[in-house]
């Protein structure tokens, strides 16, 4: 297992450097800085000032390799925008993220895994039909719509919900759902296949032959098996929520991370932009790292050679 | 004392299909004594899982089971709420079943499952249900038995997991156990000894054994009753004696075909092989469902068979009062 753990570990940080070496190049590619921060009226003197002061007139690896070294020391720089530490920046936003997808993630499983074996019980009944349209729906619709469609009903028509910002837990409840049922739909089919997989094998119906009880059957046995591939689902679809969060914490103008990506994107700022993808993608796979843990944690045949 | 332990009688089993209905077991009667073996033999979709899983409940609701009668202690199975069945399973009715690789959950460790086996119906410490499960580990012959229960099943081969299923059906000392050929899926060697195994620990503890197989040298060793069945009906019954030296029904005479002398077998042979398949038993089936592969065959197999009695508790269902000695 721990053999099992650090291989797994050093994959991870591979692929971190990885990715934060892609981006930063992307992103220098993608446009000269120094005209960004200068802005339009900008004369070539002071062009030339700033790549001077910012270092942009280095060559391209000194510029990554000072910034890399910087940041694994927890320095991403100044923003050109707040003119703050970016580090400081994102700590703030990062909880307002963590904070939603951890509620949206609940949500989700909260919904899905019972509506999943409630469809698995009774498979081609009403519950499960309604199940899948749900997960159809759910997938069929973008999450800028439904969110759009919450604040529409919520907000404007009823007025129960604030359409924006992040002050109380009740600018919270929109979000999660719009961002949980972003993730719901996967989850809840793969617990309705795994269980309904899981309840014709054989060692159910051993359980039933012992004298266990419906609910017995059902959680002890049936579900316990059946919830390691969901397990791992769930933290790979927390990796795709920081995705799906950027478009979330905008339409809700909640005060994220995501949120805070987005706008530096439209503010060309480079340093918090590469610092959010950096930390972004050391969730993401951290996320993976934490699903692989998991299903050999909770899988025996994996855990024990 | 006297009273039969389990009592059957004209058990059908129908499952609904795309064609029709699939009438897998038409109206088969059995009885069982404490302490005897019935061995039910028959080729493959005979019908035999079927009746078992019966008797245990443990069929789905989407198959139609219909009995007029079908006692367990006196206890009537049928009409007996859900709850009480849980009871008596795995308490006094435990089954072992044909696919040991996969009857045990993956999930947990055999110890943990050998107790549960016990906890479900009697109030133990886990200590004094691990103590009990290292205990039968040991008689059905588990070596270190304290290390194999905390093992996982993928730990295990084939025959040990079907030796833990037998120790799991133990824990509560039923009075019948029902064993659906325990040993098909293992290694030939390993056959002979489970199943030896089997028949000391019934003789030991004094239970009543249901054992289905294919293995006509262990039938003739340890069964007091054999029931042959032949596409979902009990063809020939009685007891060990009885069908081994006058076999009555021309399917059982050609299963017997090939093992001249009961006890000189060598275990794990095969059946005697008749040619011919089984007639589809979906929609209404008339007639003996033997007659395409029969040689004594006429043209009222085609009609009612009535079941006739050979003398005894010996019964066979065919046309024909007294067979030609050439058959099969
Ligand atoms: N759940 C089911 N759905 C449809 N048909 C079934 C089902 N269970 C059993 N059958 C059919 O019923 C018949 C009897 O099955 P059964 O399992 O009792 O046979 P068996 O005598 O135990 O055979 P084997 O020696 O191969 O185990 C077979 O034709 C089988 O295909
Ligand atoms: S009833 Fe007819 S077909 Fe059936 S076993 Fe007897 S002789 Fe053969
Ligand atoms: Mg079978």
């Amino acid at each position: 297992m721990l053999a099992f753990a650090l291989k797994r570990l050093g994959l991870a940080v591979l692929v971190t450097f990885t990715v934060s070496a892609i981006s930063f190049s992307l992103l220098h590619l993608s446009g000269d800085p120094a005209t960004a921060i200068a802005g339009e009226n900008a004369t070539e003197a002071d062009i030339a000032a700033i790549n001077e002061q910012y270092g942009f007139d280095r060559p391209f690896a000194e510029q990554y390799a000072e910034w890399l070294w910087n940041a694994v020391q927890g320095d991403f720089g100044q923003s050109y925008y707040f003119k703050l530490p970016v580090a400081e920046l994102i700590a703030d936003r990062l909880s307002v993220t963590m904070t939603l997808g951890v509620c949206a993630i609940s949500f989700a499983l909260l919904t899905a895994v019972p509506l999943g074996v409630l469809a698995a019980i009774r498979p081609n009944s009403l519950i499960d039909r309604i199940a899948l349209f749900i997960s159809v729906a759910g997938q069929a619709m973008p999450s800028f719509w439904f969110g759009l469609i919450m604040i529409v009903v919520f907000s404007i028509k009823f007025r129960l919900l604030p359409p924006s910002g992040s002050e109380t837990w009740r600018h919270f409840i929109m979000p999660t759902i719009v961002l949980g049922y972003y993730a719901m739909p996967a989850i809840m089919r793969l617990t309705r296949a795994g269980m309904l997989e899981v309840l014709n094998a054989d060692y159910v119906r051993t359980a039933r032959a012992k004298g266990a009880g419906a609910g017995r059957v059902l959680f002890k046995h049936a579900l316990r098996n059946a919830i390691v591939p969901v397990v791992s689902l769930s933290a790979v679809q927390m990796g795709f929520m920081l995705g799906g969060s950027i478009v979330v914490e905008s339409i809700f103008a909640l005060h994220g991370a995501g949120y805070l990506a987005w706008e530096s994107i439209g503010r060309h700022d480079l340093p918090t932009v590469q610092a959010l993808i950096l930390i972004f993608s050391c969730f993401y796979i951290l996320f993976t790292l934490l699903s692989d843990l998991a299903n050999a944690w909770l899988d025996p045949r994996i855990r024990v050679g | 004392m006297n009273d039969p332990i389990l009592n059957v009688k004209n058990l059908t089993v129908d499952i609904p299909v795309s064609g029709g209905t699939l009438h897998a077991v038409r109206g088969i009667d059995f009885e069982l004594n404490r302490g005897e073996t019935l061995c039910i033999v028959g080729e493959s979709g005979s019908g035999k899982s079927l009746t078992s899983l019966a008797v245990m409940g443990l069929l789905g609701k989407r198959l139609q089971v219909r009995a007029d009668k079908m006692e367990f202690e006196g206890r009537d199975l049928g009409s007996m709420p859900q709850r009480q069945m849980q009871a008596l399973r795995g308490d006094r009715m435990a089954m072992i079943f044909q696919e040991p690789m996969t009857s045990l959950n993956p999930a947990y460790t055999i110890g943990d499952q050998l107790c549960e086996a016990l906890r479900l119906h009697r109030k133990v410490s886990k200590a004094e249900a691990m103590a009990r499960a290292a205990d039968l580990l040991g008689k059905v012959g588990i070596t270190a038995a304290e290390s194999r229960l905390r093992q996982f099943p993928h730990q295990l081969s084939g025959g040990l997991r079907q030796r833990v299923m037998i120790a799991m059906s133990l824990m509560c000392e039923p009075d019948l156990i029902i064993a659906d050929e325990p040993t098909t899926a293992l290694d030939v060697t390993i056959q002979a000894q489970i199943l030896r195994l089997l028949a000391d620990l019934k003789r030991e503890m004094n239970m009543a054994l249901i054992l289905v197989t294919h293995d006509l040298g262990v039938v003739a060793r340890i069964a007091d009753k054999v029931a042959v069945m032949y596409a979902g009906e009990i063809v020939e019954s009685g007891s060990a004696k009885e069908i081994f030296d006058a076999p009555s029904h021309p399917y059982t005479r050609g299963l017997l075909n090939c093992i001249p002398v009961p006890g000189k077998t060598k275990p794990g042979e095969p059946l005697g092989s008749i040619p011919g398949i089984v007639p589809s038993l979906i929609g209404d089936v008339s007639g003996c469902a033997f007659r395409s592969r029969c040689n004594q065959a006429i043209e009222a197999c085609a009609s009612t068979v009535p079941e006739r009695s050979a003398g005894g508790e010996h019964k066979y269902r065919c046309i024909h009062t007294q067979l030609t000695s050439e058959v099969a």
